[in-house]
């Protein structure tokens, strides 16, 4: 793999607003149409399904790390979701907020880690699941 | 016929409290106004103990250690964000919606089916998606449905839709000081000639009522028999915070003519921001597409700013709802309404020194000399900035507006 240095990379603008230009190669005179900046990819749009029931939580652990959740990611809750065995969710726990996987085994409810370490906590039976919302998307910085 | 429904959230502030911190659940929760200074909402565990609406906080300080009660500062960016949430789901329940406060809001319902099923459903929806219990309130006139709204935590499910069959009953149990409009002087005159329900109140002759209580009490009886004859605005201007949010007459595309409409709305809030005396902590704008347009793209965002310092000065009020707007603008939006909600209301007296200084006439020419002498002001304001700034002490972090105040989900 090889890489070539095309410049500088514009660092002051902001995420959510990269803009997205449509450009042919000109084979003639450029058209004056097609300079037009067509507006400006949001990140929101592909993270955010129902805006009035999406929050974002800081991760703190790394018992998710399996599923690709590592300690200080951003993840994306939709609470619109509804939950299901095999989703990863914010359940609360003794009053806390915890990311989990949610198991069915029979009619036994856990709350499974992505992580040898930790164990699964099984929850009994669905109704006494506390689902927060359903986990969507992961930000995960590189650093 | 009309339908209205008023859907109101359950003890909100305390609500949003709830929704991030579950070990909260089945305890008793306050909040305190601004500067810590009293009770301002309360979870239900809460009003058992005992704890009134508007108390002092040092006088109750004691009960409250004893009983384990959690106190809370109050959080208006946490509060105005989930409002516009909530808000933002009733809009999408009713081809009108009208914002009438902070935690509640007028839907119209007419000519649905099944208008009660569809309450349920509006309800579990505002839960599953925001964590916020709300409880529904029909009728005929809004009167009607903001009495069954005050009646509907009492029944099944959470919504109660007063009709001609079942009115005499519900009404006998709405104490007359509980109906929307009546006052504590016109209570005690009701009192003297026996009138102590609602019920009581909507079986007055139309005509004693106006010679009583004049235009607006002999409405008040025709909206409590089911009659719609008032805009709500003429029985109850709410107090603690102030909405004004109007429709379009049509689909607005251009940014100024919605910062027209937008700065006209602050104008007419902020005058009954000043007539009731009070300054603004907090303000929140949202911005609404027509949701039933399906053949048009959807937006309707919210954005809210807890102001440096408190004001009712209308220039200032208008800049920082341009400053939201511009900051929630897209283009490619037909939007069919704007509004401004101005919330956390302090009372102009409670003021810092300096904020009182920069107040109203004095601004005017504070305003003037700033912009002759530029980086000094505003290089002098900031150095006040923390001697004047509010108590605070406990409030939570505001979770959804900031990115480093989020809540934290553990992986352990």
């Amino acid at each position: 793999m090889s890489c070539t240095l095309i410049g500088l990379a514009v660092e002051t603008l902001p995420l959510h607003r990269l803009p997205l230009v449509q450009a042919r190669v000109p084979g003639g005179f450029p058209s004056p149409a097609e300079d037009y900046l067509e507006g400006t990819l949001k990140l929101d749009e592909l993270l955010v399904k129902h805006p009035a029931a999406t929050f974002l939580m800081r991760v703190e652990g790394d018992s998710m790390i399996g599923a690709g959740i590592h300690n200080g990611d951003l993840i994306v809750v939709d609470r619109a979701i509804e939950p299901a065995t095999g989703k990863i969710v914010v359940a609360v726990l003794d009053g806390a907020f915890f990311v989990k996987r949610i198991v069915v085994r029979g009619d036994r409810c856990f709350l499974c880690s992505e992580n040898p370490k930790f164990k699964d906590v099984e929850v009994g039976e669905w109704a006494s699941l506390d689902v927060w919302g359903v986990v969507t998307n992961v930000i995960h910085a590189l650093k | 016929m009309a339908l209205f429904a008023l859907a109101d959230c359950n003890n909100f502030y305390a609500s949003c409290e709830r929704v991030f911190q579950p070990r909260l659940n089945g305890k008793p929760v306050v909040v305190l106004s601004n500067n810590d200074g009293c009770v301002i909402a309360r979870s239900e565990e809460a009003k058992a103990l005992g704890i009134g609406m508007g108390d002092v906080e040092f006088k109750v300080r004691a009960m409250m250690r004893t009983h384990g009660v959690q106190v809370f500062s109050s959080n208006y960016a946490l509060y105005g964000d989930m409002s516009g949430r909530v808000m933002r789901i009733l809009g999408d329940a009713a081809p009108h919606s009208e914002v009438y406060s902070i935690d509640e809001c007028f839907l119209d319902f007419a000519g649905m089916t099944d208008a009660k099923a569809h309450a349920r459903k509006v309800r579990e929806r505002v839960k599953q998606w925001t964590g916020i219990p709300i409880s529904i309130g029909m009728g005929s006139s809004k009167v009607l449905a903001k009495a069954a709204n005050k009646l509907a935590k009492k029944a099944t499910g959470g919504v109660l839709w007063i009709t001609p069959e079942n009115a005499d009953e519900w009404l006998e149990l709405l104490p007359v000081e509980k109906v929307w409009g009546v006052g504590r002087s016109l209570t005690t005159r009701l009192a003297a000639v026996g009138i102590t329900t609602a019920r009581g109140l909507r079986d007055v002759e139309p005509r004693w009522a106006r010679q009583e209580m004049g235009v607006v009490g002999e409405r008040l009886v025709l909206e409590l028999r089911g009659l719609s004859c008032m805009e709500i605005e003429e029985v109850a201007p709410p107090k603690k915070n102030v909405v004004c949010a109007k429709g379009f007459g049509r689909l607005l595309t251009d940014r100024n003519e919605v910062e027209e409409a937008l700065a006209s709305y602050v104008d007419i809030a902020a005058a009954k921001v000043r007539a009731q005396g009070s300054v603004v902590g907090t303000m929140q704008v949202f911005l609404q597409t027509n949701v039933f347009r399906e053949d048009m793209p959807q937006y309707c965002p919210h954005r809210v700013a807890v102001l440096g310092e408190a004001t009712a000065y209308t220039p200032a009020l208008i800049e920082h709802a341009l400053r939201l707007l511009r900051a929630m603008w897209r283009e490619g939006f037909a939007f069919k309404k704007v509004g401004v909600m101005l919330l956390d209301l302090r009372d102009s007296t409670q003021l810092s020194l300096f904020e009182r200084r920069n107040n109203e006439a004095a601004r005017l020419r504070l305003q003037a000399a700033a912009d002759q002498l530029g980086d000094l002001v505003r290089w002098g304001s900031m150095g006040f900035d923390k001697s004047w700034r509010l108590r605070a002490e406990r409030r939570t972090p505001r979770y959804t507006t900031r990115l480093d105040e989020l809540p934290t989900a553990r992986a352990a």
